[in-house]
């Protein structure tokens, strides 16, 4: 999946990674940033990488062709179990055809109709059931904080840092177009932040998140927090894996954002309604704008706080320890499964 | 605004697909798309456009499927037809329906040669 919207690819950028390019002889070029931000033709398997490295075939003009392995960097792996990437090899000359020559024989082309029938976002849901996988197996709460921009999500998170970092571990993403300035305010607290930006993309894909686990590597039974870009549209579209969407609308906003930006307000299964230290000198109707978020999403669960006064916050504090308790009894579940397969092995082994 | 991810998304599986039959024209890209997913079909015409430019799609027709949307309501304990994700019952009137069709963005076939 794209990473980019609204222009080509080649605009990511992950705090700290590089970036290059393949060029081949068909014409073809791979920009890789070794974030999310290639040119849209590579798999990576994060979450898990599977143990075989992946070698692929570039041929050449000229019919030689060369491979290569491609392992980056010590743990970063491209894994293909799912995917048909890298096929320029496959069916030798026919695939130059393919290629801006065209070369192929008139009066030999047939049209023909071929099914596919894929989800469209097919790819970027791939990769958010891998990271899904890995919070689950290690006893992860992820939540994906989306909201328009102003509404108080960074300083929700900072507040929501400061009363949880000395019982749980906890990491964040920090998805903006530009500038790492978030990532520093909450860095500032004493947690591990990392700073995704998007450069012309307005919404954080499953494929960056991916990589974000293998930089932030988030401990066991942790909370890791992702602050998507403040955007109360693209956002709605692209599960990243995370066990929950967030929603933040902020009292200042319009009661009816949630009618307004109903995608949103549907994929998220909680709503933080902020700076409601605010209401009295607002003619903000709070019921109001709790009833319009359920016309759009009959079971949102609703927190009004302010992140400011720190009104209202033990209740979402609450909620977020009993996601972490559920997530904790996963990776109990995960860890005695295995336990049961390592005894039944050795059962089977003291058989022979 | 993010038809445009949507629209490489369509296009990597158009040329995978492409690929993989060693087509060397794609002529017609069929998609299905639910009234109640977060497309708007327009949008994401222009932008298949966009992205197609130069690619083996370049010029290839885009036909867009609109599935309709179903729910259901949970009063009347029964599938109903609806317009928009926050739309009522159009039997009781109630808000309680969840949309259970009509969600999808699927790419359903390809014309290739």
């Amino acid at each position: 999946m794209c990473t980019v919207c609204g222009c080509g690819a080649g605009e990511t950028r992950i705090e700290g990674e590089h970036e290059h390019t393949h060029v081949h002889a068909d014409g073809t070029v791979h920009t890789h940033t070794h974030t999310h931000a290639h040119a849209a033709e590579h798999a990576h398997d994060h979450a898990a990488p599977p143990p075989v490295a992946h070698v692929h075939e570039h041929p050449h003009a000229d019919g030689s062709s060369h491979s290569h392995p491609h392992v980056h960097a010590g743990e970063h792996e491209h894994g293909h179990a799912a995917h048909h990437h890298h096929e320029h090899g496959v069916g030798g000359d026919l695939d130059f055809g393919a290629g801006p020559a065209h070369a192929h024989v008139p009066g030999l082309s047939q049209s023909r109709m071929v099914q596919i029938e894929q989800d469209i976002l097919a790819k970027n849901n791939g990769y958010a059931d891998e990271n899904r996988k890995h919070f689950d197996d290690h006893g992860i709460f992820a939540l994906n904080l989306v909201s328009s921009p102003g509404s108080g999500k960074t300083t929700l998170l900072v507040k929501t840092i400061e009363l949880l970092k000395d019982k749980v571990a906890i990491c964040v993403v920090e998805g903006d177009q530009q500038t790492s300035n978030d990532a520093e305010r909450i860095r500032a607290t004493g947690v591990a932040a990392l700073q995704i930006n998007t450069g012309k993309g307005c919404h954080l894909d499953a494929h960056m998140v991916g990589h974000a686990l293998e930089k932030l590597k988030p401990a066991e039974d942790s909370l890791f927090l992702i602050e998507n870009v403040g955007n109360l549209v693209c956002p709605a579209a692209f599960d990243l894996g995370e066990q929950h969407k967030v929603a933040i609308l902020s009292v200042t906003e319009g009661e009816d954002k949630p009618l307004k930006y109903p995608d949103m307000f549907r994929a998220a299964d909680v709503m933080l309604l902020n700076k409601c230290d605010l209401l009295p000198y607002l003619e903000f109707d709070a019921d109001l704008a709790e009833a319009n978020a359920r016309r759009v999403n009959p079971d949102l669960t609703i927190f009004r706080v302010s992140a400011t006064s720190g009104d209202g916050l033990s209740a979402w504090l609450d909620w977020i320890a009993a996601g972490l308790e559920a997530q904790r009894g996963k990776r109990a579940e995960t860890v005695d499964g295995l336990k049961r397969q390592v005894a039944e092995l050795e059962r089977q082994l003291a058989g022979k | 605004m993010h038809e445009m991810s949507l629209a490489e998304g369509v296009l990597q599986l158009v040329e995978d697909t492409a690929r993989r039959e060693q087509a060397h024209k794609v002529k017609l890209v069929v998609l299905e798309i639910g009234r109640l997913s977060s497309v708007e079909p327009e949008a994401l015409k222009f932008c298949f456009e966009a992205v197609t430019h130069g690619s083996i799609a370049h010029g290839a027709a885009l036909e867009i499927v609109a599935v309709p949307g179903v729910g259901w309501c949970m009063p009347c304990a029964a599938s109903v037809p609806m317009e928009e994700v926050f739309g009522c019952c159009p039997r009781c009137g109630s808000h309680q329906v969840q949309p259970t069709g009509g969600t999808e963005m699927r790419v359903r076939e390809i014309e290739i040669e």
